[in-house]
């Protein structure tokens, strides 16, 4: 993270999301500024998809408004002052999503080249030459064997998919990643050089991203504030080794304290 | 530097009954540049919590903790949490009683990443993170490997030399020396003097007497702040 940036990237306020009388995440607030890791925490059912679907313009909430500081424009709620196209272009822009399984997040039977060049063809870049240098240059920047460039990724193992899916979202110079369990699916050594992947690029890149995971361990490492949901609820929220470490929540005591020694 | 205001700790622990453990109360402390305040006390009394409390690790019940940050005093128990940050990235150092890194990270590198943070040259950064290792005689042949597998007295001195690579004006420092043999130890004390003359802050825990009375200019005994039963 460079210095301060005054003005927040993401305003979250009083976002509530309903399914029939369910509610899945209520009453959640909180602001992003430029280069902040945020990460959410809860065991499945907490809201924290549910959350990350709605702050990724994937859902519209119940009520509540999720702005983001649209480029050149300022904040804007993504669900009410955004048209569908306009979402879809910050979608393939200015954002990125990691989901927790690459099958979903990349086009399985297409090379790894074209994998990180559509992104940038979905965005008007035309120049063969151009959009190859570019994929090459991502592929290094997340340490996949460049001699692979022409293999679809369904001939990758899980951590290489991974780190693919990562430079499929970056070439576009995002300034928000949304991830959904980035390192869950993997081995435990193959988590640990992607998180270094990841800290290192969010650090080079002044990105900031939105995590969600059930995994403490890589929020310890990886994010920079916690927010920690129970049945839909914020149930503490602050600086992540403050949240770890002194935790005030019965629950977050809980989680906390069940974690396995190794 | 750092001025500490009517700070109050306890622990409530939830799941054992909401169970309260007061920790000490009403502490007010004053470091200026270039002391080195010892926290003394017998183990438990709440040395590491008050240490922590400074490092905005753990949230204080009540009371202020004000540091010099960017010519400026910010309360780190009640900043948001970016703030936080931006004093620990710029003013506040931190040694911990033990590492705590990604696995698989070399060690060299784990040094060179606060500078980094600061915008400081990779080169400039790995130049500067070797110089330091040197000096704490930690093995050229383990500066590329990562610290899990190192014994406790390398993994320290791995420790040490992640803050002390940098030069931070205010230093907190948890047993810093607590496994290092009398060789490194010395280096330590040198290095700890050469922060204070160069005027750091520092408050300290240090187990052994020869450490706190050679880098100590002032006591602050715990046993003094204990909250009324």
């Amino acid at each position: 993270m460079s210095d301060f940036d005054d003005a927040p990237l993401l305003r979250v306020s009083g976002l509530t999301h309903r399914y029939g009388n369910t509610i899945a995440c209520r009453d959640v607030s909180f602001e992003l500024y430029p280069g902040e890791v945020l990460g959410i925490v809860g065991e499945s059912g907490s809201g924290k998809t549910t959350l990350l679907d709605c702050l990724s313009g994937r859902l519209r909430p119940s009520t509540g408004e999720v702005a983001y500081d649209v480029r050149g424009r300022g904040l804007l709620d993504i669900h009410r002052q955004l048209s569908e196209p306009e979402r879809r272009m910050l979608m393939r822009t200015d954002w990125g999503i990691v989901l927790q399984d690459p099958r979903e997040g990349l086009r399985m039977r297409v090379s790894a080249g074209a994998n990180v060049g559509e992104r940038l063809m979905a965005i008007g870049a035309r120049h063969y030459g151009e959009i190859r240098a570019q994929a090459v240059d991502w592929m290094e920047r997340v340490e996949l064997d460049l001699a692979r460039i022409d293999d679809p990724p369904s001939t990758f193992s899980g951590g290489m998919r991974q780190r693919l899916q990562i430079a499929r979202n970056l070439v576009t110079g995002p300034r928000l990643v949304f991830m959904d369990e980035p390192t869950s699916g993997l081995d435990v050594s193959v988590q640990a050089r992607l998180l270094d992947l990841l800290r290192r690029l969010t650090r080079e890149l002044n990105l900031a991203s939105i995590v969600v995971t059930h995994d403490l361990g890589v929020v310890r490492l990886l994010s920079h504030r916690l927010i920690v949901m129970r049945d839909g609820e914020v149930v503490e929220h602050g600086l992540t080794d403050r949240v770890l470490d002194d935790p005030r929540h019965p629950y977050t005591q809980l989680l906390v304290s069940s974690i396995l020694p190794v | 530097m750092i001025r500490v205001e009517q700070l109050t700790k306890s622990f409530v622990l939830h799941n054992q009954g909401g169970v309260e453990i007061p920790v000490f109360a009403d502490i007010d402390l004053e470091v200026t540049a270039g002391e080195c305040l010892v926290l003394a006390g017998p183990s438990g009394v709440g040395k590491s919590t008050l240490l922590r409390s400074l490092h905005a690790n753990y949230l204080p019940n009540q009371g202020r903790v004000f540091v010099r940050h960017r010519e400026e005093w910010v309360d780190l128990a009640v900043a948001e949490p970016r703030t936080v940050l931006d004093a620990r990235r710029h003013t506040v150092g931190h040694v911990s009683q033990f590492l705590r890194a990604i696995p698989r990270v070399p060690a060299i590198d784990l040094v060179a990443e606060p500078m980094l943070d600061i915008g400081i040259g990779q080169d400039e950064a790995i130049d500067r993170a070797a110089a330091v290792l040197a000096r704490l005689n930690l093995p050229e042949a383990l500066w590329r490997l990562p610290p899990a597998t190192f014994s406790g007295g390398e993994q320290q001195r791995v420790n040490i030399a992640i803050t002390f690579a940098r030069d931070y004006p205010i230093l907190l420092l948890d047993e810093p020396t607590a496994s290092l043999d009398a060789g490194n130890r010395a280096v330590v004390i040198e290095m700890i003097r050469e922060a204070t003359a160069n005027g750091a802050a520092v408050v300290g825990i240090f187990h052994d007497r020869d450490v706190r009375e050679a880098v100590g200019t002032r006591e602050f005994d715990l046993r003094e702040a204990r909250p009324a039963a």
